[in-house]
């Protein structure tokens, strides 16, 4: 196995003084790998992906990404992980007052892309979610499905080596929910380390060489310990015998 | 000035308000206020100064039993060294000036008039040489400095232009409360932009730009349209103001003044600017 790109070691989350939602995770995810995260509704699948696209702190435990401890790290130098990572949002979190064109842009431009850099891949990547000529309308004019379209190609467009989607398929149509998969899996036979939150067994079962990630009342389930132990990874500093 | 020159594609991120919100108008009545009090500070102090200079070496001798012994006076005056001019107010004109206070009976022949002499010293001329060689010759004869019968208003002067420009101060703290009242509101209106734009990556320094080019931009614009009409305003009323001129010796602002006046909306944008960057920068350091 590659190395790992997420690290989770005995990782807690609790919002304020209340219980917690995520308890003692304690799993690896090797680079390029693709992963389907499941679980009843409640399990904390929502939180366990604040805390991998980093809107989240652990409140306790140990949980790195790409290599490098983040629990701790501080505040400034998480922009630059961020954007390596691109996220599909359930909600799609697309700007309103912004054009199709101008969403799929923007994480380019906050990479720092010139103009002359943006225009050809987003024109590309719109053509390929189907919304060519889509791209000067306003999300509030296009259709739910239209919508994730949208927040897809921004979440791939800057070619991020993590991609975390919440549901991406829930809002289109079964042909497009295809086109998606086809996408991701390219993306990830590019190298593209995948994580999926569905509910969708369809979705899980044609994508063949997939990891499951199972949710359940904050826990994660892994019964064979294949996500704590991967085959191949090297053992974690904390298992290191002196 | 980097900050007003940004890609169309920022500028759709966060929609200008230009004049329709209230950051301009609230700019532009602060700094009219602003640029009217500040010209009544610079014209009192102008006047202060123009008042202390002229009375700065001039003195009085006041005989009170009449002007019998005035030429004495005189003449011990003018054999002073460093008394530059010595000359006695006409009875006449003291009589027409009794006449305006008293009426008919202060024009009265048998009316005691005091005598009294302006003496004008050159700089730095020892007045006290000359105050001796005064009682000396003319004993119970008063040698005063203009400065000190006019003491009282210069004070009442200087304290007025210190109150002008401390409500200069005040305004301008007033403004920057409202700036980072109306930074905030702005991070509250764009905030799922915001949410998205770090979700992606952005920095704080990305982010705030954003606000801080749209607050510099309404600040400018209000502050300069605040000061052209404050500054109208100034002209129509100083225009007609030869009365002031004529009394005080120089106009109540000359152009060092105007040109401070004219810089005042630039400091009012910088002003804004700086307490804005702070302000949004204090509230997204508050999120992740």
């Amino acid at each position: 196995m590659a190395g790992s790109i997420v690290e989770f070691d005995r990782v807690g989350l609790r919002y304020g003084t209340g219980a917690e939602v995520l308890r003692d995770l304690d799993f690896r995810l090797g680079e390029g790998g693709f992963y389907f995260l499941t679980g009843p509704s409640g399990a904390g699948k929502t939180s366990l992906l604040k805390l991998l696209y980093l809107a989240q702190r652990p409140t306790r435990g140990r949980m790195s990404l790409f290599g490098d401890e983040l629990a701790d790290a501080p505040r400034d130098a998480l922009p630059g992980y961020r954007r390596r990572i691109g996220v599909v949002f359930q909600d799609f979190r697309l700007i309103r007052h912004l054009s199709a064109f101008d969403n799929v842009a923007l994480p380019l431009r906050i990479a720092g892309h010139d103009e002359a850099e943006v225009e050809g891949p987003v024109r590309e990547m719109l053509a390929w979610v189907g919304l060519a000529d889509r791209a000067s309308a306003r999300p509030p004019t296009l259709s739910g499905g239209e919508q994730q379209r949208v927040a897809i190609a921004r979440a791939v467009i800057a070619r991020p080596e993590l991609v975390i989607a919440d549901e991406p398929t829930g809002n289109v149509d079964a042909a497009m929910a295809q086109r998606i998969l086809h996408l991701l899996t390219a993306m990830n036979r590019l190298g593209t380390t995948v994580i999926v939150a569905t509910h969708d067994l369809g979705l899980i079962a044609a994508t063949p060489g997939a990891q499951l990630i199972r949710l359940e009342n904050g826990i994660l389930v892994d019964p064979t310990g294949a996500l704590r132990h991967p085959p191949g990874a090297p053992p974690r500093p904390s298992e290191r015998r002196p | 000035m980097k900050m007003f020159f940004v890609s169309d594609a920022d500028r759709r991120l966060i929609p200008s308000s230009g004049f329709r919100g209230p950051v301009p108008l609230l700019i532009a009545i602060m700094t009219f206020v602003m640029v009217v009090v500040a010209a009544a500070g610079l014209a009192l102090a102008n006047t202060a100064s123009v008042v202390k200079a002229g009375v700065e070496n001039r003195y009085s001798i006041q005989i009170a039993d009449g002007s019998a012994k005035a030429p004495a006076a005189v003449a011990a005056a003018r054999e002073t060294p460093g008394v530059a001019r010595v000359e006695q107010v006409p009875p006449e004109d003291l009589r027409r000036t009794l006449e305006r206070w008293l009426g008919p009976a202060g024009a009265e022949a048998d009316l005691p008039l005091p005598a009294i002499i302006d003496v004008d010293l050159a700089p730095g001329a020892d007045d006290r040489a000359v105050a001796r060689k005064v009682e000396q010759a003319v004993p119970g004869a008063r040698f005063m400095a203009h400065r000190t019968t006019l003491a009282p208003l210069l004070d009442a002067l200087k304290g007025l232009t210190l109150l002008a420009f401390g409500l200069v101060l005040l305004i301008a703290m007033a403004s920057a409360a409202a700036i980072v009242l109306a930074a905030r509101g702005a991070l509250d209106t764009h905030r799922s932009t915001i949410e998205v734009m770090h979700g992606i990556g952005a920095t704080d320094d990305q982010v705030a730009m954003l606000f801080i080019r749209q607050i510099a931009i309404d600040a400018l614009l209000g502050g300069i349209a605040g000061a052209v009409v404050a500054g109208l305003i100034l002209a129509a009323i100083l225009g007609g103001a030869s009365f002031a001129t004529s009394l005080a010796g120089a106009p109540p602002i000359g152009w060092g003044d105007a040109a401070i006046l004219a810089l005042m909306p630039i400091a009012v944008a910088l002003l804004a600017t700086l307490v804005a960057r702070s302000a949004l920068f204090r509230a997204l350091r508050e999120r992740l």
